[in-house]
């Protein structure tokens, strides 16, 4: 069999390139991980994402995929053992439906939870509020999203601890409190907990520090 | 077992349409419901409480939305004249060429917006230079035979057949975005459209459509 090459571009930082970090992981899939600054693109990654020229990317035995849930998708369908989507199509419809949510309202207004300012930061914090409340119906009694493991949208919203660990940096009050979100809340601590994904969260001082660097001079000057 | 399939749509709606090709190409029976996007229909909102959006497929009575969503649920549950290539990497490209024209449709909207509301001649232009910026990236990638995958329609083609809305919004705005000459690519693929035996039945006719829309945009205009 041919030697397999897998390599990952992507950012400590981002939860984008987490996902993927999670996905290979969960899988057993070695693969060589190249750090990109965002500031200075490598020539690599301009090559393997012409079109978006953004992380996460992966190369497969020199064929690059972007995209992070595509990339999710192709590394289930490539390595088929410890499935991250479900077997129903019914079931795979609404973990795709979910993971798209998390992307297209709950990061948007995840980011302006942190950076706007009086009603407008209000009225996202509200929002923010009710769509987690949306996710904790898809969750129910479930330990995970994906039942008794991890899955497909459990990797997607690893996207809540980007907010969470902002919101800690920043000395604002946790939207994802145990009172409001309890079920949400609960997830988070098992998805924290879990072997596979505790390797790929980043260490937290360093993570903290990041937010405040990155966001606390907008805070100060509140 | 007997199967229930069901679409909520708009006639005038891309998405919808995208939906109708997927279905009719795999000869799936469906019942079609008409929905007023200005009073929607507690079955609507019932099934897709999340967005209140059409399209909404209700198989045996289990909803799914968003278009692109529905449309990978449609190729897993009816195996036959597959839209999704097999191999996971062709796999990849379908998926990531179908987000990127949705990204890039939705990118090009606020220029399109900004120039049906200008009162000014020299917005309007800004609007139309904006829509054009992504409609080059468009053109680019369509010229370098990224997307298509041949004659089949398959998945990438069924979800740019979206583009012909923007023909259409140049009939309705009386302005040029998607010419010929400068979107030779794009051109010739709403063209394929025009002319494939299961979108003629899918798209709407031309002049309500253009008068839909015309409808539409003038209250967007009065409005502002």
């Amino acid at each position: 069999m041919a030697e397999e090459e897998v390599k990952l571009f992507g950012t400590w930082g981002s939860p984008f390139s987490r996902r993927i970090e999670v996905a290979l992981k969960l899988k057993g899939v070695q693969y060589e991980y190249i750090e990109e600054d965002l500031t200075n693109k490598s020539p690599a990654l301009l090559n393997y994402n012409p079109v978006n020229k953004q992380i996460p990317v992966l190369v497969h035995n020199g064929k690059p995929v972007a995209e992070s849930f595509v990339i999710m998708e192709y590394i289930d369908e490539t390595w088929k053992h410890n499935p991250i989507l479900p077997a129903d199509p019914y079931e795979r419809a609404m973990a795709r439906f979910w993971a798209k949510y998390i992307d297209e309202k709950f990061w948007p207004a995840a980011k302006k939870t942190v950076v706007a300012k009086g009603e407008e930061q209000k009225g996202a914090i509200d929002e923010i509020q009710q769509q987690m409340k949306n996710l904790e119906g898809e969750l129910k009694e479930k330990k995970f999203f994906g039942g008794e493991s991890l899955g497909f949208l459990d990797i997607a919203a690893n996207i809540i601890i980007w907010l969470v660990v902002a919101q800690e940096a920043l000395g604002m009050d946790q939207i994802l409190n145990e009172e409001k979100l309890p079920v949400l809340h609960g997830w988070l601590h098992r998805l924290l907990d879990d072997a596979v994904f505790k390797e790929c969260v980043p260490p937290k001082e360093r993570h903290l520090d990041f937010f405040k660097v990155k966001f606390g001079s907008s805070i100060a000057s509140k | 077992m007997a199967e229930e399939v069901k679409l909520f749509g708009k006639w005038a709606s891309p998405f919808c349409c995208r939906i109708e090709v997927a279905l009719k190409l795999k000869g799936v029976e469906y019942e079609y419901i008409e929905e007023d996007m200005l009073n929607k229909s507690p079955a609507l909102l019932n099934y897709n409480p999340v967005h209140k959006k059409i399209p909404v497929l209700v198989h045996n009575g289990k909803p799914i939305a968003e278009s692109l969503v529905i449309m990978e649920y449609i190729d897993e549950t009816w195996k036959h004249n597959p839209i999704l290539p097999i191999d996971p990497f062709e796999k990849a490209m379908a998926r990531f060429w179908a987000k990127f024209i949705d990204d890039k449709f939705w990118a090009l909207w606020p220029g399109v917006k900004k120039a049906i509301t200008s009162s000014g001649e020299k917005e309007r232009e800004e609007g139309i230079e904006e829509a054009q910026l992504h409609l080059n990236a468009l053109e680019t990638q369509l010229k370098e035979k990224k997307f298509f995958g041949g004659e089949k329609l398959g998945f990438v083609e069924i979800s740019a057949s979206l583009l012909i809305w923007i023909v259409v919004f140049q009939e309705v705005m009386g302005v040029e975005i998607l010419t010929q000459e400068k979107f030779p690519a794009l051109h010739k693929l709403t063209q394929k459209f025009v002319d494939d035996d299961v979108f003629k039945q899918c798209v709407p006719p031309w002049e309500p459509l253009v008068a839909y829309f015309k409808a539409q945009w003038g209250t967007l205009a009065a409005s502002k």
